[in-house]
């Protein structure tokens, strides 16, 4: 009894390490104040300005449009990547695969300068572009981690028996061997667009001026600390609750669309 | 003469510095149901490989018809696989999996236009005629109304017959099968090999089916190929191949078999077991030979009329007929046989002449080239062991220098120096330890000759044989030392011009 009551005890204690803060953020989001630890009264009001500001909402537009552009990108280079790694030699591959995975491994901002001075050595300007090659840079080993254990469990002959059938080399690819890969390149995408989205380090290196990402715009607004920054700052309250919400619900909806998949497995 | 369908013409393949097919050369004729049988890793499946493509040959050449096919990618080449784990789409269902091979097709159609002019078109083949194949192939294997189905919820048999209907249903000129049977229980088994053999006869193209299952060669095959170590040890019809093997490899593994070392006495006659029998096999007299004797011909009578007497040594009840095993002098002997006889019983034996089938000799001594190392010890066959040099010289001997003087007085140093190295096959012994002996190998093959083993030891690097007798039972694939005793291993020197 006691030992169940500690288990209950300690998982609680976990989960309100992990979510207290989000949710002591999510209360104050609702607060009229503007400042942590006085409570003013209910008010939509940060959410109201949140949808007002229209920096703001550039602002977000540019994080989600890049995490899809960047997440697109990658997504397509990893996958054609994975495959073809998987399908060379044994020194090439161990080779390859190898050299695929540095950038997970290597610290950030190492990447984030390196990146920057070869920008400047081949003499592109921070552009859009550089930015997206960047992200590029951070998501595309991602993918290929999360497609090659698909091409792993994947029976070798599938190939072999598409080309058996008269299917030319690119038919088998594309009819045959992507369908077996599609959970992996989808895990890979949702994992590039959330590596996308919150990227601090690699995008500061990486924008052009002017241009922001939720995560440079918070950034350099608790950076000045003005007055101005402050009235804004609480708006983030807003959008970090909102979302936070949108993920619990993404993570809700996958899980419960997954189950009778797996049901189904264990039935056969 | 039956059309050659396929042929492989000097046919070699390499795994990196692997050779797994040496040199085959072979035919398949036109409708015949061709079995190529063997242990794992003889090459069978490299063989069938090459045919459908997966595989190029790294030498030779396969013709089709006639044509060189040898560097032609699968997808031209008109055959169909099964594969063994049999490779269904797991995101199609059954009809889109057998549609597929239909899907990439084109046909070549001929029409007529307004002014009466024909031409041709090659066109895909229309919805209602896949419909209708993929109808008929379903039929066949026996699966009607399963085109919705999906693939993971078929049993093991299903998704088998769906394999077989996906292959079929493009009208290939042969079938290629990789073990498709290794995969379901005995009894599904058995029932598939009757289906399988009932298709060949209805659909009349070639079949070519790889195994390791003898009994399952000999119950489908019109030809059988068996193969070891990547060379084709026989082909023949089944009745052929059990009957008359072409040496002990055959012979062990296909079916039952007692195999005995014997002396040909001339004559249509032969002796083992310490007897003369007659046979219907001639040989030159005093030729040594391999006889062998299926269980299932050796007929037991009682002791005082028997061509051999012996003690029943162990009686196994095995369904269809008793497992008999008997001592005669220091030999053993398996029958099989429906009577039954009692642990202890004296028994005589009858080997008439048509159940003794004689064999040439593959192996009658281990030759190797070798070269006389500093220590004045042989490097043979990736090792190195002592010998006698002074054999080489009749006469000589060793001065406290390590050279050789010969008898005329002449010093030499031996090193480097080519000789051939002959070693008996009771001259060999083997141990686990590492290092006992000169040189290390592992097992590949165990075959019992009534009173004693013949192994056959390969070492790694070169891949050279120890082939040699011995009274204890190994395992194959063990990893043991060769010993070979100072005195047994005979040098002789390999060109005159090492003489001087």
């Amino acid at each position: 009894m006691i030992k169940k009551c500690l288990k209950s005890f300690y998982i609680g204690l976990v989960l309100i390490l992990l979510y207290a803060p989000i949710l002591l953020l999510a209360v104050y989001s609702f607060n009229e104040v503007n400042t942590i630890g006085t409570w003013g009264s209910f008010s939509l009001v940060h959410y109201q300005k949140l949808f007002g500001d229209p920096v703001i909402l550039e602002m977000i537009g540019n994080t989600v449009v890049l995490a899809i552009v960047a997440a697109t990108l990658s997504t397509l280079l990893g996958t054609a990547g994975a495959i073809g790694i998987y399908y060379s030699r044994k020194t090439v591959k161990t080779l390859l695969g190898g050299a695929s995975q540095i950038p997970v491994v290597n610290a950030e901002i190492v990447t984030a300068l390196a990146l920057a001075i070869a920008f400047v050595t081949v003499g592109l300007d921070k552009s859009y572009f550089t930015l997206v090659v960047g992200h590029m840079v951070i998501c595309t080993p991602f993918v290929y981690l999360s497609v090659v254990p698909k091409l792993k469990q994947m029976d070798g002959s599938l190939y072999e028996a598409a080309l058996d059938l008269g299917a030319s080399p690119s038919k088998a690819l594309f009819k045959v061997v992507l369908p077996q890969l599609i959970p992996g390149i989808i895990s890979g995408f949702m994992l590039a667009v959330t590596l996308s989205l919150d990227d601090y380090i690699v995008t500061s290196y990486c924008k052009p001026s002017g241009f922001n990402t939720i995560s440079t715009y918070v950034y350099n607004a608790t950076l000045k600390g003005n007055a101005h920054t402050a009235e804004t700052l609480s708006s983030f309250w807003a959008l970090t609750t909102i979302i936070f919400v949108l993920i619990v619900a993404v993570v809700l909806v996958m899980n419960l669309t997954k189950k009778p998949d797996g049901r189904k497995r264990n039935e056969t | 003469m039956a059309e050659h369908i396929i042929e492989l013409v000097d046919v070699s393949k390499s795994f990196d510095d692997t050779l797994v097919i040496d040199h085959m050369s072979f035919y398949v004729n036109k409708g015949e149901f061709i079995t190529f049988l063997g242990p794992s890793g003889c090459g069978k499946t490299t063989t069938l490989r090459m045919i459908a493509g997966f595989d190029l040959p790294t030498s030779g050449k396969i013709l089709l018809g006639g044509k060189d096919i040898s560097m032609l990618p699968p997808n031209k080449r008109p055959v169909n696989t099964v594969f063994q784990r049999y490779a269904l789409f797991p995101h199609l269902n059954v009809f889109e999996n057998i549609a597929f091979g239909l899907r990439c097709k084109k046909v070549i159609n001929t029409y007529e236009n307004d002014r009466g002019e024909r031409y041709t078109k090659k066109e895909k083949l229309s919805k209602k005629e896949i419909a209708e194949k993929v109808k008929k192939a379903l039929a066949l294997v026996d699966l009607e109304g399963f085109e919705k189905r999906s693939i993971s919820t078929l049993s093991g048999g299903q998704q088998q017959r769906v394999a077989i209907a996906r292959a079929i249903v493009n009208e290939p000129e042969i079938l290629l099968l990789d073990e498709p049977l290794g995969a379901l229980d005995l009894k599904m088994r058995k029932e598939m090999q009757l289906e399988l053999k009932e298709m060949h006869k209805r659909l009349g193209i070639t079949f070519i089916y790889v195994t390791h299952d003898q009994e399952e060669a000999l119950t489908m095959s019109d030809t059988i190929v068996v193969m070891a170590d990547g060379v084709v040890q026989q082909i023949g019809t089944p009745k052929d191949v059990y009957n008359e093997p072409a040496n002990t490899f055959v012979a062990d593994f296909i079916g039952e078999s007692n195999i005995f070392n014997g002396t040909s006495a001339g004559d249509r006659k032969v002796r083992f077991c310490g007897k003369i029998f007659d046979c219907v096999d001639d040989f030159e007299r005093n030729e040594p030979v391999d006889v062998v004797v299926r269980p299932e011909d050796i007929r037991m009578c009682a002791p005082e009329i028997g061509m051999l007497r012996g003690k029943v040594l162990s009686v196994v009840f095995k369904g269809i007929h008793y497992e008999i095993t008997a001592q005669v002098g220091r030999y053993e002997l398996i029958i099989q046989s429906t009577e039954s006889r009692d642990v202890g019983d004296e028994i005589g034996m009858n080997i008439f002449p048509d159940a003794i089938h004689l064999m040439k000799k593959k192996y009658t001594k281990n030759v190797y080239d070798g070269v006389i190392t500093k220590r004045n010890t042989v490097e043979f066959a990736d090792g190195e062991f002592e010998c006698d040099v002074t054999q080489l010289y009749p006469g000589s001997h060793i001065d406290e220098e390590d050279y050789l003087v010969t008898a005329e007085g002449e010093r030499l140093d031996l090193t480097g120096v080519a000789v051939t190295v002959e070693v008996g096959f009771d001259d060999i012994a083997i141990s686990d330890e590492e290092g006992a002996g000169g040189a290390m190998g592992h097992i590949i093959s165990i075959i019992y000759k009534g009173d004693h083993y013949r192994i056959i030891v390969r070492t790694e690097e070169n891949e050279e044989d120890f082939v040699f007798a011995t009274a204890d039972l190994w395992n194959e694939n063990d990893y043991v030392s060769v010993i070979i005793p100072k005195d047994k291993i005979k040098l002789t020197l390999k060109h005159a011009e090492d003489r001087k």
